[in-house]
């Protein structure tokens, strides 16, 4: 059943990878949305 | 408003921390699957938290059909999509949890089929949203979402109609399970639902600024001066 482990913490893994990979898709576009707003306020 | 976020913010990291040992330490080892049962305290929560933001695009897109509020268009398409992220971990967490239990990695039960369906359908929403510029895009994204979430409770109720690979409910439909187990399980479902909200609530606030930001650049280029002269 050690064998079982294995499965067991990449379940638990993959799960945050999936989850921390969504969430650095959200910063990443805030991050390029601020810039724009920036860029805007410049150019107004 | 602003405050409550980082508040909830470590609130939801606290429970997530607290699940995550009750899941891996505190609740009593399951009999016949060892410790690989475990997986079983992050593969139903994110199903119920899934289907929970389903039934909120389903809501939201009727909203939206009857009174056109930009809002529930938002809402929409942000539980769609972090519905999508849920939903792909169970498809994940499912077959990690099959392979040394039932010897296979996936098969075509009810449940499972069902399952994936859901998932194709949801991102093919998010397709249409993503790549579709019509100004009807949110009227059809959200028929469309109108007619997927039908596909909820089939997937839900599955597993007490057809008799398939996949486990029986733990809770109803002559299902059982101990109450050390079921404690775990129901604080897992907190604290990822806490965590959805959080989510939702962030892709909220994005999808609200780049909306303004669009309606500034199309109100900029209406301001533009003409190109020359004929």
């Amino acid at each position: 059943m050690k064998g079982n482990n294995a499965y067991l913490l990449a379940a638990y893994a993959i799960t945050w990878i999936i989850h921390i990979t969504y969430l650095a898709t959200i910063v990443s576009r805030y991050s390029r949305l601020k810039r724009e707003i920036e860029s805007l306020r410049k150019s107004g | 408003m602003k405050r409550l976020f980082p508040i909830l913010g470590v609130v939801t990291a606290v429970l997530l921390i607290y699940a995550l040992y009750m899941a891996l330490i505190g609740a009593p080892t399951e009999q016949t699957m060892g410790n690989v049962q475990r997986i079983f305290y992050y593969h139903v929560p994110s199903a119920w938290t899934a289907f929970i933001l389903f039934f909120v695009n389903f809501g939201a897109s009727i909203v939206y059909l009857v009174r056109r509020k930009a809002a529930a268009d938002i809402v929409a398409l942000v539980s769609a999509e972090v519905g999508v992220v849920f939903c792909t971990v169970v498809l994940v967490t499912g077959p990690i949890w099959a392979r040394p239990v039932w010897g296979i990695w996936w098969t075509w039960d009810m449940r499972l089929t069902s399952t994936l369906v859901l998932w194709l359908i949801y991102v093919s929403y998010l397709f249409l949203r993503r790549f579709s510029s019509s100004g009807e895009t949110p009227t059809l994204a959200a028929a469309l979402a109108v007619l997927g979430a039908l596909c909820v409770p089939f997937v839900y109720f599955s597993i007490w109609f057809f008799r398939t690979q996949h486990p029986q409910p733990v809770m109803g439909g002559g299902g059982s399970i101990d109450p050390r187990m079921l404690h775990v399980l129901l604080l897992n479902w907190l604290a990822f639902s806490c965590f959805a909200f959080l989510v939702c609530w962030s892709r909220y606030r994005l999808e609200t600024l780049q909306r303004d930001v669009d309606q500034a650049h199309a109100l900029e280029s209406l301001m533009a001066p003409r190109g020359s002269a004929r």
